[in-house]
């Protein structure tokens, strides 16, 4: 691991700025993705801000009838918060099939929006890869990319994006409450804040230098049976192959995301009309455009089903 | 730089290089070896150890970052002479071969029960509206960040519902 300073921060703003007067610095608050990033080197910030004593652990009623997500809140302490059990099952369950009890404990959700892809060779530094060194060349296309993405990718990128309470997120129209260096807010809708790769696949989100997420906000419950569910190589502690997470209505209608599949949480809202059809029509349209490599064309056939099962469960 | 740690009961000042793990500031600089390192990385849970009663990964956290802290390592649970019932019974159903992973698996099964105590649900409790149920299922999953390579999975289980059982 290379050397750095370290501070801690006082409040969002100060952290914030902290960040622009030290370039390269680092918000730190769980670790779990950015230690190991550092230890291998792929992360080397000089500077590193702590934010853990902001005191944004708490989730709150928002006036519209949903719930406010302090930044720092652990993926367990969200997991387990009896409001989002009963009105956002869904978040509920993406966050207890992802890591393990430890790293839940201190993963925190604004860190699990903001780790990084586990692509192979992103973490092999012997090996070119565009998001870790921008121009070196992507060694995923045409390499082992069983685990890699099958839309949104481009030629500099096919890495994933591999969290599961983003999927959740995406479904729910959740957004991402910043505050920047100059002390202005401002919401990011979940749409929008994580980017496909295209040239630049360094870039990963919306987030301007210094940027601090401070909360997320859920919208007012839906209603609607909740359900995530993930194919992964083992039953439990893996990424996923894939996964769907879906809200379905009793009349048929709803709203589906899919991970594992793409830089982002993969939703197309123009797919949803075909949800009371079935999985097959819906995949047509949420899938279109997609091109997966040889290793990873199983994942278009594996979404297909698993929206299969999902709807099934969801009548049932 | 400066850091104040109490680790099972006993404050320490230390002064470390911020780039030191509490894994590495607990066996490097305060000499207690039980807990392990296996990764490094925070897959396999070997340096398990409790921070203020919650189970954390002490390899994917700075010393640093835990200015204060309640540190609770497998040598504050018992000694050879009293062990902590976990720990007693880990021997009597043979939780393990090696041992290396076992100080990580005592520490988190002894947090798994009070995480289940607490209501926290798992990928496998069926209904996410009720308390989870002490089952089998239930301690699989929540042990799955506990790599055991001997695989001595089916006895530890044994070892959990056993001190589960005499908890309820």
């Amino acid at each position: 691991m290379r050397s750095f300073s370290y501070e801690r921060a006082a409040s969002p703003a100060q952290a914030a700025e902290a960040a622009i007067h030290n370039p390269g610095a680092k918000f730190i608050a769980g670790g779990t993705n950015l230690l190991d990033l550092m230890k291998l080197q792929i992360e080397a910030p000089p500077h590193l801000i702590d934010v853990n004593g902001l005191g944004l652990d708490e989730i709150t009623p928002t006036e519209d009838g949903g719930l406010r997500v302090g930044a720092l809140v652990s993926n367990t302490r969200l997991a387990a918060d009896m409001r989002i059990r009963c009105d956002y099952a869904l978040l509920a369950r993406a966050l207890l099939s992802g890591a393990s009890g430890q790293l839940r404990n201190k993963a925190t959700t604004a860190g699990n929006l903001l780790q990084r892809t586990r692509c192979p060779y992103f973490y092999d530094t012997a090996q070119p890869c565009n998001k870790r060194q921008p121009g070196s060349g992507c060694s995923a296309i045409g390499g082992v990319s069983r685990q890699l993405g099958v839309i949104g990718t481009s030629e500099a990128c096919i890495a994933t994006h591999p969290s599961d309470m983003a999927v959740a997120l995406r479904v729910l129209d959740a957004e991402v409450e910043t505050v920047r260096a100059d002390g202005t807010c401002r919401r990011i809708a979940m749409a929008d804040f994580h980017l496909l790769p295209g040239d630049t696949p360094h870039i990963e989100t919306m987030l301007e230098p210094g940027e601090l997420i401070t909360a997320v906000v859920l919208p007012h419950p839906v209603g609607g049976r909740h359900i995530y569910r993930k194919v992964r190589d083992r039953a439990s502690y893996a990424f996923a192959l894939v996964s769907i997470g879906a809200i379905v209505q009793p009349d048929g209608s709803g709203r589906v995301a899919v991970g594992g599949v793409a830089h982002k949480p993969w939703r197309v809202e123009a797919a949803e009309s075909e949800l009371p059809r079935g999985a097959q029509s819906v995949c047509e349209r949420l899938l279109a455009g997609a091109r997966p490599t040889r290793d990873n064309a199983f994942k278009i056939t594996l979404v297909e089903r698993t929206l299969r099962a999902v709807l099934n469960e969801a009548r049932g | 730089m400066k850091v104040r740690l109490v680790v099972n009961g006993t404050p320490h000042e230390l002064n470390l290089d911020t780039r030191t793990s509490l894994l590495d500031a607990l066996r490097e600089h305060l000499h207690l070896t039980g807990t392990k390192k296996g990764c490094d990385h925070g897959q396999c849970g070997a340096c398990t150890v409790l921070v203020d009663g919650v189970r954390i990964n002490s390899c994917l956290t700075l010393a640093v970052m835990h200015e204060g802290d309640r540190v609770t390592t497998i040598e504050g649970l018992g000694t050879p002479e009293r062990l902590h019932p976990m720990q007693a019974a880990f021997v009597r159903h043979d939780g393990y071969q090696c041992g290396y992973c076992t100080p990580g698996q005592i520490c988190s099964a002894i947090a798994v029960l009070d995480e289940i105590n607490e209501g926290i649900p798992s990928h496998v409790t069926e209904r996410l509206d009720g308390a989870p149920e002490l089952s089998a299922d239930e301690l699989r999953e929540r042990m799955t960040g506990n790599v055991c390579r001997c695989g001595a999975y089916s006895n530890i289980v044994d070892a959990i519902s056993e001190i589960a059982g005499s908890r309820a």
